[in-house]
């Protein structure tokens, strides 16, 4: 049996954001909180694993207290234990500081076979955390897995996507791993499984319960800080040109070779 | 006064497949070129490979490399984590760098966010914009999140060193000189000691596809508007007339039309082309995410309301079936024009 470690991070859901016209920013009154939809994906593979090969699957997250919303979604997939890092001193905390005290958690719970984190979350989008924790806890590390052809308690060998191509890597266990949206696709929570869901207990752990070093985590423990947060101007000031006629198109495509020529925009184009 | 002791590095890594470096290695030393304030900091190039000749890793020198810190090793043959890890935490504790940046490739996003737990060392990623800070000395890292929607602006004030990741083609290439002068350092390294767990097996090539939307010039993407998967042949006859890679927006992916490593948006990738074409691609803010570092952005789409508009350099208001070939048709004239004249 594998044991085996997601952990999660909760969101703003953002996929029917609209965007304020006039600042060019995110209008984020009334915004749902979700599990990032690329954990999803490593929530998927963790269970697909457990139908294959039997596993034990523990999700972990921090946040809010609310993030507990998130684990108990985890739970109704199918996972079986979760845990929630939640206290004032992990507030603030950037990637270094939010790695560190993951992987505390996650040697809390005791032996495991193969972590699994998505690519990224969608609103920080750095994808940093997911190797940190690997470092933090010394586990070999392949990131941007899109499948899993074999997983043994001694070795797995996966598949690693990279620029061009892919790679077949073969690693030791325990193993962590990044998993990309091509590993699977994610299923939807049963009401068996919400049900079941409701009854699991899901512990809050703080500094002291995952014997953290206090200068490690939140702000405090963390190398980087924000200076300043500015709102870019994402509209830009372009031409427009209605094209529905034959000649109304031969016009705008003439003026957008033009625009392509000015701009040395057709330095790439195939000879044949 | 220059203090010959206590100059102060800047490293890039630099990037090599089968000994030859990739342009990445290049576009960093633009933007490491940017950090060097005055003569008491150098730039550096860290490389680290199985075997590649001298005159190759002395073009690091040429594109702007002070110096050049060569590690060669039948280890280091294709990345993985462990000997990477060993030589760069090796050299930056002998070497003290101030500050490190490495390409946002599948190498880099991977290697310095564990470097940076191991080492203590601050990190940021995807970076838009770099510099010193006059006063503090301190970098100044820039870079996009929540979708772009707002640019932080972050520091690194005790930690060494302090470490980012910028988007490949974020920056031009700097100009090549030949004469330059720098030195190359072989760091000599005992692996006997290195346990390296992970081992690639093979690299298979994606043959069909064509360039990665990561590193191509040109992206030419399709949306929902081509309608179905045997419409989507426009977009990649446009594509390869203007010598560019093939995007699609996040519902082709979810199809099964498309496949995901061709997805732009929050979920897929972001990318820094000069040319993006979107193609019946409304612009979802997710989308735009990923595509706010175009340096020209085309957007072909028949609502003269779709948000891609409000980002983009030219648009045309047009049903994509009906344009699309009259724009190849112009284009191959135009191209035919062009080579007759050469």
């Amino acid at each position: 049996m594998l044991r085996i470690i997601v952990p999660i991070k909760q969101v703003p859901e953002t996929s029917n954001v609209k965007m304020d016209p006039e600042t060019g920013t995110m209008i984020r009154l009334g915004l749902e909180a979700i599990i990032n939809p690329l954990d999803l994906y490593a929530l998927e593979t963790a269970l697909r694993l457990k139908q294959t090969h039997q596993a034990h699957i523990i999700v972990i997250s921090m946040g809010p207290l609310n993030a507990e919303d998130a684990l108990r979604e985890a739970l109704a997939l199918g996972c079986d234990e979760a845990v929630l890092l939640s206290h004032r001193a992990f507030r603030g905390a950037d990637t270094w500081a939010t790695s560190y005290t993951l992987s505390q958690a996650i040697k809390k719970t005791g032996n495991f076979d193969l972590i699994i984190c998505g690519e990224r979350a969608t609103d920080g989008e750095t994808g940093q955390v997911g190797p940190g924790i690997a470092a933090f806890l010394n586990l070999p590390l392949v990131t941007y897995v899109r499948r899993i052809s074999e997983i043994t308690p001694a070795f797995a060998c996966v598949e690693r996507l990279v620029e061009g191509g892919f790679e077949v890597v073969r690693s030791e266990m325990p193993l962590a791993i990044t998993v990309v949206k091509e590993i699977a696709n994610p299923r939807l929570p049963t009401l068996r499984g919400m049900k079941a869901a409701k009854v699991i207990e899901i512990p809050i752990w703080g500094p002291e319960e995952i014997e953290a070093n206090p200068d490690y985590v939140g702000l405090n423990g963390s190398p980087t800080r924000v200076v300043k947060i500015q709102s870019p101007k994402v509209t830009r000031s372009g031409t427009l040109m209605s094209a529905k006629s034959k000649e109304e198109m031969d016009q705008a495509a003439d003026k957008l070779i033009s625009y392509l020529r000015e701009n040395n925009l057709l330095n790439w184009m195939n000879a044949k | 006064m220059i203090d010959k002791q206590n100059l102060k590095e800047i490293w890039t890594l630099a990037e090599q497949k089968k000994g030859k470096l990739n342009d990445v290695s290049f576009e960093l030393l633009a933007w490491g070129r940017r950090l060097i304030p005055d003569e008491n900091y150098i730039l550096c190039s860290v490389l680290l490979s199985n075997e590649i000749d001298i005159e190759e890793v002395h073009k690091l020198i040429e594109y702007g490399a002070d110096r050049v810190y060569l590690i060669m090793n039948v280890n280091l043959e294709n990345f993985c984590v462990d000997p990477y890890v060993a030589v760069l935490t090796e050299l930056i504790e002998k070497h003290k760098p101030d500050v490190m940046i490495a390409s946002a490739t599948s190498t880099g996003r991977t290697i310095m966010p564990y470097l940076s737990a191991r080492i203590h060392g601050g990190l940021t990623a995807d970076c838009t914009g770099l510099e010193i800070d006059n006063e503090s000395g301190l970098l100044l890292q820039t870079r996009p999140a929540i979708g772009g929607n707002i640019l932080a602006t972050i520091k690194t004030p005790f930690h060494r060193p302090q470490m980012s990741t910028v988007r490949p083609k974020s920056i031009s290439i700097p100009l090549r000189t030949s004469s330059r002068l720098g030195e190359i350092i072989h760091f000599n390294m005992d692996f006997t000691a290195v346990k390296n767990r992970t081992q690639v097996e093979k690299f298979i090539p994606f043959t069909e596809e064509g360039p990665s939307i990561e590193s191509a010039n040109v992206v030419v993407a399709g949306g929902k508007g081509i309608k179905n998967k045997n419409n989507f042949i426009v977009i990649e006859e446009l594509a390869d007339c203007l010598g560019g890679a093939v995007g699609s927006s996040r519902p082709l992916v979810d199809q099964g039309w498309t496949p995901y490593s061709t997805q732009v948006g929050l979920s897929g990738k972001t990318i820094s082309p000069e040319l993006y074409i979107a193609c019946g691609i409304s612009g979802t803010v997710q989308h735009l995410a990923g595509i706010q570092t175009a340096h020209h952005i085309i957007a072909i789409n028949n609502d003269p309301n779709a948000q891609i508009f409000q980002v983009s350099d030219f648009g045309v208001v047009a049903d994509l079936f009906d344009f699309l070939p009259v724009l190849l048709y112009r284009l191959r004239e135009f191209r035919d024009n062009l080579f007759l004249a050469k």
